[in-house]
């Protein structure tokens, strides 16, 4: 195990988040929802909404492309592409292809497309450290993104948003040591859309408890105790946002309080960016940590299972992050729609 | 524009990818094979910067077939920093934030998407320099 002292981690990251959004209590407006109660209960305030032009592959390109710049390497040292996704613009034809070949990595680099609900994301990180630490790579690029799309009245069209979120994981230079990850996985089905249906479906109730809850719950404690951690260990901590409520309850149940959690709370001002969400709530983090900080994060997808990581924050942080442009400074650059505009960059007006 | 003729221009639609002359180091976007100025063949890739400004635009309500669902849009001339000209899209702007001599950056977009099953083209657009805080 000559590898193991290796350490890997994050070398430059990036995120990226549609300029426009709607209020919760906009879209609740439509329905006869008592809006604000249901922004309360989710503790969501609005959710970002892409262009007409933008789309899980634009997105990731911007997110990926502000990696690039503050990692400072050349994109065709770019060895591995990982797209996670539950939005994909093509059914057959990788994003992956697209994002290396905009950003410049190809054509000397492996890609592919992942699926895992919202934690197809991480699922790329994990991928890029077992390369990257395994010798076959320099770096790797793993991305997760969203363009997602709720059923029209359902409880999901309040959160269901769009953003991006690509992390560079190598060895030179690294911004933030990856110490440890492992996972915990089921057959839990919360959420699914299958094969050919516009938008996806859910166990209602049956997405709390046995899924949410008990996936990041159990990945948090089995890594916290294999790792002999307990949350006085960690300055922050970050789990998957579908809305605030959640995270926060979780945090409260393990033992972390409030504050080591609320700074990665990017849901409430941009809603549940899924593949991306837990990734932009780290990138929050990691615009105001500090060297020494040591960050707790673990994701979940529906379906289901949760990657958890523990980080420590670098020095080479402070210098790389200047001008690279912060979760916070995309959540304050914001242009409101309406319920019509909405439906309009959506695409869910019938030109023909 | 079709299958074939999209691919060809992937690099410069992507990475705003163009040549630079080997003998007198004058730039083209897009990629020319033969220098007007010394009429060598020899050349070198070179990608552009991202950065340029408005030289010219007009705000697009009758637009042509498949570009219906976005109007209206801001169509411009951009000169970039290195010297050459193009036409592109304005996203990311209000009606009346756009003005000639704005500066604007690189931005990564759907250029158009045919019907329901055909191929997705991306490629650059513009937006005002130094999006999300435009400092
Ligand atoms: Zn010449």
């Amino acid at each position: 195990m000559l590898m193991d002292t290796t350490k890997v981690g994050i070398v430059g990251f990036g995120v990226y988040i549609p300029r426009f959004r709607i209020k919760v209590e906009e879209i609740a407006r439509i329905w006869g929802q008592p809006g604000e109660a249901v922004r309360k209960g989710l503790g969501v305030e609005e959710k970002s909404i892409p262009d007409m032009d933008e789309d899980t592959i634009t997105i990731s390109v911007e997110a990926a492309r502000n990696a690039v710049k503050m990692a400072g390497i050349l994109p065709e040292d770019i060895e591995a592409v990982y797209v996670g996704s539950e939005s994909h613009p093509y059914a057959v034809k990788p994003s992956a292809t697209i994002v290396s070949e905009a950003v410049g990595a190809a054509p000397i680099t492996t890609a592919a497309d992942l699926e895992f609900a919202c934690k197809a994301g991480t699922a790329g990180v994990q991928m890029c450290l077992g390369l990257v630490k395994s010798g076959i790579i320099n770096i790797g690029l793993a991305i997760g993104a969203d363009c997602s799309q709720g059923r029209p009245g359902d409880a999901l069209e309040y959160t269901a948003s769009a953003g991006a979120c690509a992390l560079l994981i190598g060895m030179d230079n690294i911004l933030v040591n990856i110490e440890h990850t492992e996972s915990f996985t089921t057959d839990t089905p919360d959420f699914w859309r299958r094969e050919g249906a516009t938008y996806p479906s859910h166990g209602g109730r049956f997405t709390g408890e046995p899924a949410y809850f008990r996936h990041i719950t159990n990945a948090a404690e089995n890594i916290m105790q294999n790792t002999n951690t307990t949350p006085d260990d960690y300055d922050y901590v970050v789990f998957h946002e579908p809305n605030s409520k959640f995270p926060l309850a979780t945090a409260k149940k393990l033992g972390f309080p409030k504050e080591k959690i609320v700074p990665s709370l990017a849901v409430r001002y941009i809603g549940n960016t899924y593949s991306a969400s837990s990734m932009i709530g780290l990138a929050a983090v990691l615009d105001i940590a500090k060297p020494g900080d040591r960050i707790l994060m673990v994701s979940y997808g529906s379906g289901s299972g949760s990657d958890a990581f523990i980080m420590n924050v670098e020095k080479g942080i402070v210098e790389s992050r200047k001008g690279i442009p912060k979760v916070q400074e995309y959540i304050n650059n914001k242009v409101y729609l309406d319920y019509s505009m909405y439906t309009k960059h959506r695409g869910k007006i019938k030109m023909n | 524009m079709s299958v074939p003729r999209f691919w060809r221009r992937i690099h410069s639609l992507y990475r705003l990818e163009g040549t630079k002359c080997s003998k007198c180091g004058r730039l083209y976007f897009p990629e020319r094979n033969r220098c007007v100025d010394c009429n060598t063949y020899d050349k070198e890739k070179f990608i552009f910067s991202g950065n340029g400004k408005i030289i010219t635009y007009s705000w697009v309500y009758t637009p042509p077939k498949g570009f219906k669902g976005g109007i209206p849009y801001c169509l411009a001339i951009v000169e970039l920093e290195e010297g050459p000209r193009l036409t592109t899209q304005i996203v990311a702007v209000e009606k009346k934030k756009v003005k000639i001599g704005m500066p604007v950056e690189f931005s990564f977009r759907k250029i158009s998407a045919e019907g329901e099953e055909g191929v997705i083209t991306y490629g650059f657009k513009f937006r005002p320099k130094g999006y999300p805080t435009n400092k």
